[in-house]
């Protein structure tokens, strides 16, 4: 089951889904199999045998009346990370072409991404790897229609106010503007997860030779506080 | 030497493979685990253990294998061509393979996806709580000739036993429910949509498999863009061509192409089994009547252990017939289940 609370991404439709997630998580519901977002919704999936649709709407329905989830404090426990990034260079080529979208000299371009304090919206499409938002109007540029072949694994890139950082090698319609050395996703790793859902992310300008040295490190240098 | 299953030859993109990995959606990783789960509880109703364990699946195509010490096995979903040290052996059954002896998988006869499964289960070693590979998440990899998979312990014997097994290999009709997204399509293509003769693709994988058709192409009223959202195993998209894409097991977490339905999980397995080119229509059924079969099959995989029954063979195909013991009425059952 989805409850979503919006058709299109904004902050209140994100903070509630993952409000909402938090609360579920608190309740463990019988039938209830397993809880996640996506930007917009929370996503319920339970054992329809166990707990059947109409219970677990009844049920639901009384939880959403039950306060302004739009409103809601964001989930405890997050946490604000900041990981090392150099923007440019040949480590990112696309930075002058998505400044120049975005109608941003390339020094603005830099100073905007490196002043920005994102929220990871959501995490998906290939594991840890997280939507982060929301940037400033500006880059509300399209992804490209021409998919670049492969963007490495750290890579940050931008569209639609959105930044991802991957934690795979994939091709990509999203513009590569900034480098990183973390390693999103650890499987052999006790903590194989660096980001939840929720958490912030602030990026520290770096040199690409200061990224390049940080690959030995499989965080990359990232450092994360709790936030209060 | 630790109780283990050598693999000597193996296909491509053979896998380990349980009943998947639970909990890890909100960080981007599906569920995964095997393609056919029935084929899974198949497997372990005829070694009468957990359906927990894990098999090895294979894809289109086994290989060769030797124990190196005596364990119990069983085979299930697409049947392939088996054989021990030459003598050939049952499908839907379960066997002793001696320590030393060569156990041969060949091609599928028909279907995609075939199980060996050991008594005790192989236990590679967990990740994120499961001990299936996740090819697209890079949590383990395909075997590969040369392999060691370790066996876990297994203190029961009986083996000998068959299953009868309703074809689920050669494609067919399969129920789907309206999902979040159905509504973006129009009417009349939802009709267009179940009364079109589908083939399954030749690019399918373990995340999913395009469903080819000759007529037009489908897409939602005025090209709508959807925002990104949640993904379940069963879904159906409708990619930027038009082609619908049918996700399984390993399927990405959350897509932004537009959904038309989803497969009710009862009748996954016959879609992830479905060979490239083999028919497939869709049906779009009632949440009720989704639900009424869920609770049959649930119903049916609970009975499976009491359906295995000893293989009956036919003295004339028993080759080495004279070498048997034949007076104190043991089986060995190999041949021709039931």
């Amino acid at each position: 089951m989805l409850i979503s609370f919006g058709e299109r991404l904004n902050e209140p439709a994100n903070r509630a889904a993952l409000a909402l997630r938090a609360e579920l998580g608190r309740l463990t519901w019988d039938g209830i199999e397993e809880v996640s977002t996506s930007l917009v919704s929370t996503y319920i999936r339970f054992d329809p045998l166990h707990l059947d649709h109409r219970t677990l709407r009844t049920k639901l329905e009384g939880l959403l009346a039950s306060k302004d989830w739009y409103g809601a404090p964001l989930p405890e426990n997050r946490r604000l990370w900041r990981i090392p990034a150099v923007f440019g260079s040949e480590l990112a080529p696309q930075l002058e072409q998505a400044a120049s979208a975005a109608g941003l000299s390339p020094e603005d371009a830099i100073a905007q991404l490196a002043a920005a304090r994102v929220r990871v919206q959501t995490i998906g499409f290939a594991p840890g790897q997280p939507y982060l938002g929301e940037l400033p109007e500006a880059w509300d540029i399209p992804r490209q229609s021409q998919l670049t072949n492969r963007i490495p694994e750290g890579a940050l890139a931008v569209a639609i106010r959105q930044m991802v950082l991957f934690s795979v090698a994939t091709p990509t319609g999203w513009m590569h503007v900034g480098q990183t050395a973390v390693q999103l996703f650890q499987p052999q790793s006790a903590n194989p997860f660096v980001l939840r859902p929720g958490d912030e992310v602030a990026f520290t300008p770096a040199t690409a030779e200061e990224i390049t040295n940080l690959r030995a490190d499989p965080m990359g240098g990232a450092k994360a506080e709790v936030l209060k | 030497m630790t109780r283990s299953l050598k693999v000597l030859r193996i296909g491509p993109g053979c896998t380990v493979q349980d009943a998947g990995r639970p909990g890890w959606l909100e960080y981007g990783v599906s569920r995964g685990g095997a393609a056919d789960r029935l084929a899974l509880a198949e497997g372990a109703a005829l070694l009468a253990q957990s359906h927990t364990l894990a098999a090895l699946e294979m894809v289109g195509m086994g290989g060769e294998f030797e124990a190196t010490e005596d364990l119990r096995i069983a085979l299930t979903g697409a049947p392939m061509k088996a054989s021990i040290d030459g003598s050939a052996i049952a499908w839907n059954a379960s066997h002793v393979l001696p320590a030393g002896a060569r156990l041969s998988i060949g091609a599928a006869l028909r279907g995609t996806y075939g199980y060996l499964h050991v008594g005790g289960g192989l236990v590679v070693p967990e990740q994120l709580g499961a001990r299936s590979v996740h090819l697209s998440a890079g949590i383990g990899a395909a075997c590969q000739s040369g392999d060691t998979l370790p066996v876990g312990e297994d203190g029961q014997f009986q083996t000998g036993l068959g299953l009868k097994v309703a074809n689920r290999f050669e494609g067919g009709q399969v129920r789907m429910v309206a999902s979040l997204q159905t509504h973006l399509f129009a009417e009349k293509d939802r009709a267009r949509f179940e009364q079109t003769q589908f083939r399954r693709g030749t690019r399918g994988n373990r995340m999913g498999v395009p469903l080819d058709s000759d007529g037009a192409a489908f897409s939602p009223d005025g090209g709508r863009t959807v925002l990104s959202e949640v993904i379940s195993p069963g879904d159906i998209q409708i990619t930027g061509d038009g082609t619908p894409y049918l996700l399984l097991a390993e399927c990405q977490t959350t897509g932004g192409y537009p959904r038309i339905g989803t497969v009710i999980p009862c009748d996954l397995p016959l879609l992830a089994q479905a060979p490239a080119g083999a028919p497939l229509c869709f049906q779009f059924v009632t949440l009720e009547a989704a639900l009424e079969a869920e609770e049959k099959a649930r119903s049916h995989q609970s009975g499976l252990r009491t359906a295995c029954k000893p293989l009956i063979r036919d003295p004339h195909t028993i080759a080495d017939l004279l070498s048997y013991q034949l007076i104190s009425g043991a089986i060995a059952g190999e041949e021709d289940v039931l």
